[in-house]
């Protein structure tokens, strides 16, 4: 069964080479796959790859940090306390609305077209899904676990650490998770606007030389970035809440 | 331990009310050390309303009410932390030293000293209660406070927990509040039973029947029929009016 699941990636891929090789499709639209292993090859060699790679991660993980904390900090006041509810939920869950990608001409106008630019992009998109998340998390606890723990005398901090912090963690991991997703994607984007490095601007660097083989390289790249990140979310997921298995198991 | 008041629960003229619907109106109310004392009545006769008062949980009612020593809590849904494992949710909030060896102690009352690394989600209805058992006993409670305790377990599992606590007050001494539904359970453990209509305690008997208490004991179940009767339950059949 497993083997039958590759069958047709492998097909499309060799279905691909296949026309290359035989000329149907111009390298000046499409490179064949074995054009893109030679150029991340080549670019992995000389350090360009790992510099424009490293670039972008940074960008992101700025933007992911600037964002998640905010979010963390508002999601959490508006979680547990009343008046950071009223302040606060009404006017996030309206901005939400709004498509942050859309903000970018704004943003631009704002803070420039420079690497602000970028993290800021990453941040908005990070922010929406970690607050809505921790919100949620913290609301959705069960009361009579609270209560309980009140008459073992825990006092307010203490009841935030034993019982709506890790109640509200596997809501949390969620929210990181699409955090990352919508990061990696406000990346994407945001690389487009006038880069002098990172992954996005190798791409249009290489479009205007119709280099279609380090394009279709930056999209692979791009594409394992969020996979690498969401295995390893996935992982500290599993290793923080181990005491879920239990439950599944029952 | 040893220097308990003889009054360890003093309240009266407890009411609370709930929009419309008075719940307490006016209950007094007064548990020595040592004492079980069982609160029975119908659904929606505001027993569980009047211990979530004691335990402090229900900041909304009036009257007066003091507690001296320390007070436990055991409720009908065992309310496990499912992110802590069994020794941690007995330790939740203990201080001092040995918390340890306390907290072992109290598993191993409870018959649960090799479950200590287990998560709650891995532990049988029964064995749940037990643990919230043992994390009100390693308070060393002078006052248990236990809101329908066994009601939410299968009949036999509620017959064994029956005689654990009756083992455990044997061995503690702790006064309790018992809010339960359950008539026969009611007069195995209590030494005093209150039962509550309408908002007011309706009736206070004295239960007297000699210790280890069985269901076939002489004088059983003439208290059972009386209490029954109190609860507006018809006792035999031919009171039905079929």
């Amino acid at each position: 069964m497993r083997i039958r699941k590759i069958i047709t990636p492998l097909a499309l891929v060799a279905g691909w080479e296949g026309a290359a090789q035989a000329g149907v499709l111009s390298p000046d639209k499409l490179s064949p796959p074995s054009a893109v292993l030679a150029a991340a090859w080549r670019l992995s060699a000389d350090g360009t790859l790992g510099l424009h790679l490293m670039e972008s991660v940074q960008r992101a993980l700025s933007g992911l940090l600037i964002g998640g904390v905010l979010a963390l900090v508002l999601g959490a006041a508006a979680g547990l306390l009343r008046i950071g509810d009223d302040l606060i939920d009404p006017t996030v869950q309206a901005a939400r609305m709004l498509p942050h990608l859309g903000l970018v001409p704004l943003l631009i106008i704002w803070v420039g077209i420079g690497e602000s630019l970028k993290i800021s992009l990453v941040a908005l998109g990070a922010f929406f899904p970690i607050y809505l998340n921790t919100y949620a998390g913290i609301r959705d606890i069960d009361e009579r676990l609270v209560e309980a723990a009140r008459t073992c005398g825990l006092n307010t901090w203490e009841r935030i650490r034993h019982v709506i912090l890790p109640g509200a963690t596997p809501s949390l991991f969620l929210g990181l998770r699409l955090a990352f997703a919508s990061g990696w994607l406000s990346l994407v984007v945001s690389e487009q606007v006038n880069g002098q490095s990172g992954l996005g601007f190798m791409m249009m660097e290489a479009r205007d030389f119709a280099q279609t083989d380090i394009v279709v390289l930056g999209l692979l790249v791009y594409a394992l970035l969020g996979l690498v990140s969401d295995l390893a979310l996935r992982t500290a997921e599993r290793k923080v809440l181990s005491w879920r298995r239990g439950l599944r198991a029952s | 331990m040893e220097t308990r008041t003889p009054g360890l629960v003093t309240a009266t003229g407890i009411r609370r009310v709930f929009g419309e619907a008075v719940v307490l109106d006016g209950i007094d109310l007064a548990i020595g050390s040592g004492e079980v004392v069982a609160l029975l009545g119908a659904s929606g006769s505001g027993k569980s309303t009047l211990l979530r008062i004691l335990a402090g949980l229900d900041q909304d009612a009036s009257g007066k009410f003091t507690t001296s020593g320390s007070q436990a809590v055991v409720f009908q849904e065992h309310r496990l932390l499912p992110w802590k494992r069994v020794a941690d949710n007995v330790a939740l909030g203990v201080r001092g030293d040995a918390v340890k060896e306390r907290v072992a102690a109290a598993l191993e009352e409870v018959g649960l000293a090799d479950r200590s690394r287990a998560w709650p989600a891995e532990l049988s209805g029964g064995q749940s209660q037990r643990v919230a058992f043992a994390r009100a006993l390693v308070r060393e409670p002078d006052l248990l406070l236990l809101d329908e305790p066994f009601g939410a377990l299968d009949a036999l599992t509620r017959l064994r927990m029956q005689a654990l606590f009756g083992r455990l007050h044997a061995h503690h001494g702790f006064a309790a509040l018992l809010v339960t539904h359950d008539v026969d359970e009611a007069l195995l453990l209590a030494d005093r039973l209150l039962v509550l209509d309408t908002g007011r305690i309706a009736e206070e008997i004295e239960v007297d029947l000699t210790r280890p208490r069985a269901v076939d004991a002489p004088g059983f179940g003439a208290l059972r029929r009386k209490l029954l009767s109190l609860l507006h339950v018809p006792a035999s059949p031919e009171e039905t009016g079929f």
